[in-house]
């Protein structure tokens, strides 16, 4: 196994031109460790970008709000510009681990090791984020669902970096909400997560949901339905047929296909149902 | 110490650890905790579980909290590694004392460090020490013994020096 | 006018604690040592045909040890003997040892572990304790003629019945099991150094495996973190691994379990099912009881006897019952084998009787404080055994305490709810006792000691087996051993746990160290003092002036029960225990209907502890138990799949943190027990038993359902909420 310490992007790009499909690339730990601490991975090679300053930051863009791949949950939790134009990652950041696995995991971390009970990746699936990707071959970008193709499966070739994360800007009179249920109340991994956005009228909805199918995924069905003036009424009905076609959930130690299903249902119906217009008040 | 961390070739790292600077030379994904706890012998920090969710091995490293059971030691190259050995911790472990917070102890180190690095938070963000601040803050540390009341106290304790 | 009781202590052990100075297994810098690994089943049931060793492994470079290396008998010393230390043919259970391997370092080990191929040949294996083949251990406890009331139930009572199941539970010691072992020296001896609770069990199942006198074997306690019951018997097995295999290795070796390790092969409590009746007159008089009580004991014997002994001497619940019949039984499963953890039994069937009485509570239109208060057991009572209580009985105490404290008796549990919203507010209760010591005779027959040797310069030495495993044993002890003297607690001196050096106190268990070693101290102390005599000199000048004179500093003392203590073994008659433990619990919960889950805020208790002799360290005890019951009421799942443990990691084996914890109210109730020192009696099981029940009581008052099983997962507590929502559909 072949060690590269990266102090800068280049130097990344660099060592990862080499990289196969069995190299990871470690930045703040706190999944790759608990990988290797399980024999779950032995890569050829680690490529090391736990300090590359490059990328760590958050800038307001015309194309909306640029986070850093190496920007920490800590890092999120503190920025005024997060709080404002991604109050959703801020809100799923505190939701991971406890503060010292906040100090340590990054964003980009989260994406790319994208397990399908991630607590920042529904968030960005909500933010309808895209992803930066860099390479000595030159640098492209991609939705955020795109990115994440399956379970614990990227579309990031392993020669690639992931440089940073774009939020859009946040739409006029957007509702947003994220909720997680945990095997308890901090330091905990979701059973089911939650992080939605959703327009005026139900125009622009994005639901995402982890923990609920192999990877993190869109309730495209009950955003059909909102886009089509869902009334409150119809929406329990509504929710139950989305989460019966969208989701895939299974039985695992943490707990029961059934369990999800039901809870999943249970917090869209909360969460949306105040912002929905009843029957005659919808369009 | 666990075998695939120490299965790359040893390289030349420099820590600075509780004040001293340190050159080892070791497999760079060697676990910081195996670092400090066998190549120092600095033995105060304990490893409860090894993959991050007991928080026994907390240290500090440039002022904030993290695991050094997840820490590969070239993460922390050129760095400032504060562990319990460390100065800083006077009012922390007078407090834990005083509030009956140790009692088999393994946690304590962690939970000490923990409390050190909020209670600098409080005081840098000026942020009011309270009970729910510290439950938040002392989450990632697990303790079997106590029930975390006598912890949760000897927290708010430490962390309100210097507030009025 | 006392200086100690009462009054808190700093602790001995603190400040190395707080400055991470404390020597723990893992801390201990054995040079030349090599790490030793354990190879296991990956079948729940089998046979093991041969170890395979792979040849193109250099074995010279390591050291193995198989069922044949066993020097005296391939068991693990205990209750029955029925546990081999390593497989020789037959296996029991998932993670059975089958060889074991030291390695210089942990690659190597790794290597070598990887390089043993065991060939076995599965069996078809038993999970279901309801289907058992085999019963360990049965007892019957009976009063009266529970079964003619049934019968014939008497005009205008009721008959209330439930079955209740609880699952197990892990300790979680946040220090994993470890020893380092010593090869034999040149005489044959024997030493470990580790984490236990019970240097002499240690000593007793290295002496049988290596086949030496008890007194060859040395055990030495390190610091250790935490225990709980679960460093009871399994470091038994660990020492006896670690020393033969310092014996193959000739040099000494570390064998110290991982965490997934630990989690997957160490013993956790028993699971249960508990079936349970009662009879009430109408004005809610208990009439009579019944409990069948079923254990799991896992794949061998090692302590479930003594668990569902005081597992069955516990269904009763705190209450009169002028007819009771109890009968109980541990079975054996191809389980990993189940042990010693708080509580020890009692836990399981206090939910049980606990969860009856509200349900009697709801069907008679009594309030459940009222039913409880009516039925509590009063000093001049007896217990289901014919225990006739005398001394202590602290039980009107601790009701009205927690009344006074929570209003729970005005409280109106059970009423319906105004709907609001999914968030909903309970209160639940729980009353409890708990035996303090070993029950029956077995203090009478381990007759715990303990030493005192005057030091030259005047100070005291405590010899004594008992372990500080976090309770707070240090201080305690020096506390009392000060008082009794009537010295300064710096003229204390405590021996390190050293089997070569202190006498068998008995293990440090059952509530026993304060209230019965303890008692012990107090009571060497007070003869040394005698001895000593009194003067306006202090301690170590009047000290060393008795040894300047030629007198004898050392003194031993042991147990002797209480006069008129009276057991009878075969019939399950008599003083079941010395003196029991008081406590009541209210929890106030949040449950939220949409996802179940649980949200504990407070939890008030109330406990007689007979004399708090160090509130602090009496009150840490009583908040750590009582999160460790709160924690199995609703959170903390251990489940297993084909033999093997589902949780065998932490991020899957949940346990609260700092948020799920509680507020804890603990009012302390002292009735001084008059054969305890300075009028104290054993609580460190007691609030293990009341938590889960006043849990469970409040989310029922919270949304109605009546949950039946521990945990109460937001998985089955959503299960029970959408039955009740069908029902009334229906």
């Amino acid at each position: 196994m072949r060690v590269v310490v990266a102090r800068s992007i280049d130097a990344a790009l660099a060592a990862l031109a080499s990289a196969t499909e069995a190299s990871r690339i470690l930045a703040g730990g706190t999944d790759l460790c608990v990988e290797f601490e399980s024999g779950r991975t032995r890569p050829d090679l680690v490529v090391e970008v736990g300090r590359v300053a490059e990328l760590r930051f958050v800038r307001e863009t015309q194309a909306g709000l640029e986070i850093g791949a190496g920007s920490t949950c800590a890092d999120l939790l503190r920025s005024a510009p997060v709080a404002r134009g991604a109050d959703l990652l801020a809100l799923a950041a505190r939701e991971v681990g406890a503060v010292q696995i906040q100090n340590r995991a990054t964003l980009g971390g989260n994406l790319v090791t994208a397990s399908p009970a991630a607590d920042l990746v529904p968030a960005l699936f909500a933010l309808g984020a895209r992803v930066r990707l860099a390479s000595l071959a030159g640098r492209r970008e991609l939705l955020v669902e795109e990115f994440v193709t399956g379970y614990r499966a990227t579309a990031r070739r392993p020669d690639e970096l992931v440089e940073s994360v774009v939020i859009p800007p946040r739409p006029a009179g957007e509702h947003r909400a994220f909720h997680k249920v945990g095997t308890r109340r901090a330091q905990s991994i979701s059973k089911v997560v939650v992080a939605l956005a959703l327009g005026p009228r139900g125009a622009g909805a994005r639901i995402a949901a982890g923990s609920v199918a192999e990877r993190t995924l869109r309730l495209a069905t009950l955003e059909a339905a909102l886009a089509r003036g869902l009334a409150r009424e119809r929406l329990a009905q509504a929710v139950a047929h989305a989460v019966a076609l969208d989701t895939r959930p299974r039985d695992d130690v943490r707990s029961t296909a059934r369990y999800r299903r039901a809870v999943l249902e249970r917090v869209l119906v909360r969460v949306l149902g105040p912002w929905l217009e009843p029957e005659g008040n919808a369009a | 110490m666990k075998p695939i961390f120490d299965e790359s070739d040893p390289v030349e790292l420099r820590l600075c650890v509780n004040g001293a600077v340190r050159t080892l030379c070791v497999p760079p994904l060697r676990r910081l905790l195996d670092v400090l706890r066998e190549d120092l012998r600095l033995t105060g920090t304990k490893e409860g579980c090894g993959e991050g969710e007991c928080g026994a091995c907390t240290v500090l490293i440039d002022g904030q909290a993290v695991l050094a059971c997840l820490t590969a030691a070239c993460s922390a190259e050129g760095s400032e590694v504060v562990t319990i050995e460390g100065p800083g911790f006077e009012r922390a472990r007078r407090e834990f004392l005083e509030h009956g917070a140790a009692q088999c102890g393994i946690c304590t180190p962690g939970m000490i460090v923990m409390t050190r690095a909020w209670a600098e938070a409080c005081r840098r963000d000026g942020i009011e020490p309270t009970e729910d601040g510290a439950r938040a803050a002392l989450a990632g540390n697990l303790c079997r013994c106590t029930g975390y009341g006598a912890i949760v106290a000897a927290a708010v304790s430490t962390a309100r020096e210097g507030f009025p | 006018m006392e200086r100690y009781i009462g009054r808190d202590l700093a602790r001995p052990d603190g400040p190395a604690k707080v400055e991470g100075r404390a020597v723990y297994v893992a801390d201990l810098d054995v040079p030349g040592a090599w790490v030793g690994g354990v190879v296991r089943s990956t079948v729940a049931r089998g046979l093991l045909l041969g170890l395979d060793f792979d040849p193109g492994f250099d074995w010279r470079t390591v050291a193995v040890a198989t069922a044949a290396d066993v020097p005296g008998e391939n068991v693990v010393a205990l209750i029955a003997d029925d546990q081999p230390l390593l497989v020789a043919r037959e296996i029991e259970h998932w993670g059975e040892p089958l060889a074991l391997v030291a390695a210089p370092d942990e690659l190597q080990l790794a290597r070598a572990l990887a390089a043993v191929r065991p060939r076995i040949e599965a069996r078809a294996a038993c999970f279901d304790l309801e289907r058992s083949p085999r019963v360990f251990k049965s007892i019957r406890v009976a009063q009266g003629d529970a079964g003619a009331v049934f019968r014939d139930v008497p005009p205008g009572a009721r008959v209330v019945e439930g079955t209740y199941r609880t699952d197990s539970q892990e300790q979680l010691y946040v220090e994993t099991q470890g020893f380092v072992a010593f090869p034999p020296a040149s005489d044959g001896s024997v030493t470990v150094r580790g984490s236990l609770q019970c240097p002499h069990y240690v000593q007793k199942a290295l002496a049988r495996a290596l086949g030496i006198a008890p007194e060859e074997a040395r055990v030495v306690q390190l610091a250790t973190g935490g225990g709980f019951g679960g460093k009871e018997d399994y470091p038994s097995v660990l020492a006896c691994h670690a020393a033969l295999l310092a014996r193959v290795a000739r040099r000494p070796v570390r064998l110290i379990l991982g965490r997934h390790e630990d989690l997957a092969v160490t013993p956790k409590r028993h699971p249960a099912r508990v079936r349970v009746r009662a009879a009430f007159a109408a004005d809610g008089t208990g009439l009579a009881l019944e409990a069948d009580v079923l254990f799991d004991g896992g794949a061998y014997t090692t302590l479930s006897p003594v668990v569902l002994s005081r597992g069955v001497l516990h269904a009763s619940g705190p209450y009169r019952w002028p007819a009771a019949e109890i009968r109980g039984s541990v079975v054996a499963t191809n389980h990993v084998p189940y042990g010693a953890f708080r509580g020890f039994g009692a836990p399981q069937t206090c939910l049980a009787i606990e969860r009856l009485m509200d349900r009697a509570a709801r069907e008679l239109g009594i309030h459940p404080f009222e039913l409880r208060l009516r039925n509590a057991l009063r000093p001049g009572d007896t217990t289901v055994t014919g225990q006739r209580l005398e001394h202590s009985v602290g039980s009107l105490e601790v009701l009205e305490a927690i009344a006074r404290r929570t209003g729970f008796d005005r409280h109106a549990w059970g009423a319906p709810h105004a709907e609001s919203g999914p968030r909903r507010r309970g209160l639940g209760f729980s009353f409890f006792f708990h035996g303090a010591g070993f029950t029956g005779s077995g203090e009478e027959l381990l007759r715990g000691r303990v030493s005192l040797a005057l030091l030259p310069d005047g100070r005291v030495e405590v010899l004594a087996g008992s372990t500080e495993i976090g309770q707070g044993t240090q201080a305690l002890f020096t506390a009392i051993a000060a008082e009794a003297l009537g010295a300064d607690a710096a003229d204390v001196v405590l021996a390190t746990p050293d089997t070569a050096r202190v006498p068998d106190s008995g293990p440090t268990v059952a509530s026993r160290t304060c209230m019965v070693v303890g008692g012990v101290l107090a009571a060497a102390a007070a003869e040394l003092r005698q001895r000593v005599g009194d003067g306006a000199a202090s301690w170590r000048e009047r000290a060393r002036a008795f040894l300047a004179g030629g007198g004898d500093g050392a003194v031993t003392r042991a147990y002797a029960p209480p006069p008129g203590a009276r057991w009878d073994e075969h019939s399950y008659r008599g003083d079941a225990y010395p003196v029991y433990g008081w406590a009541a619990d209210v929890a106030e919960v949040f449950v939220d209907e949409d996802t179940g889950e649980v949200d504990v805020a407070r939890l008030w208790t109330a406990v007689d502890v007979g004399r708090a002799l160090q509130p602090r360290l009496v009150t840490g005890q009583i908040e750590g138990g009582a999160l460790q019951a709160v924690g199995w009421a609703h959170r903390e799942v251990v489940s297993a799949r084909d033999g093997r443990c589902e949780q065998d990691r932490l991020a899957t084996c949940i346990v609260p943190t700092t948020l799920d914890a509680p507020r804890f109210d603990v009012t302390l109730v002292e009735v001084p027990y008059p054969g305890g020192p300075f009028g104290a009696k054993g609580v460190g099981e007691l609030p293990m038993d009341g938590g889960a029940p006043a849990v469970l009581s409040a989310i029922e008052d919270a949304t109605g359902i009546h949950p039946a099983q521990v945990p109460a997962t937001p998985e089955r507590i959503l299960d029970l909420l959408v039955a009740r929502a069908e029902e009334a559909h229906a």
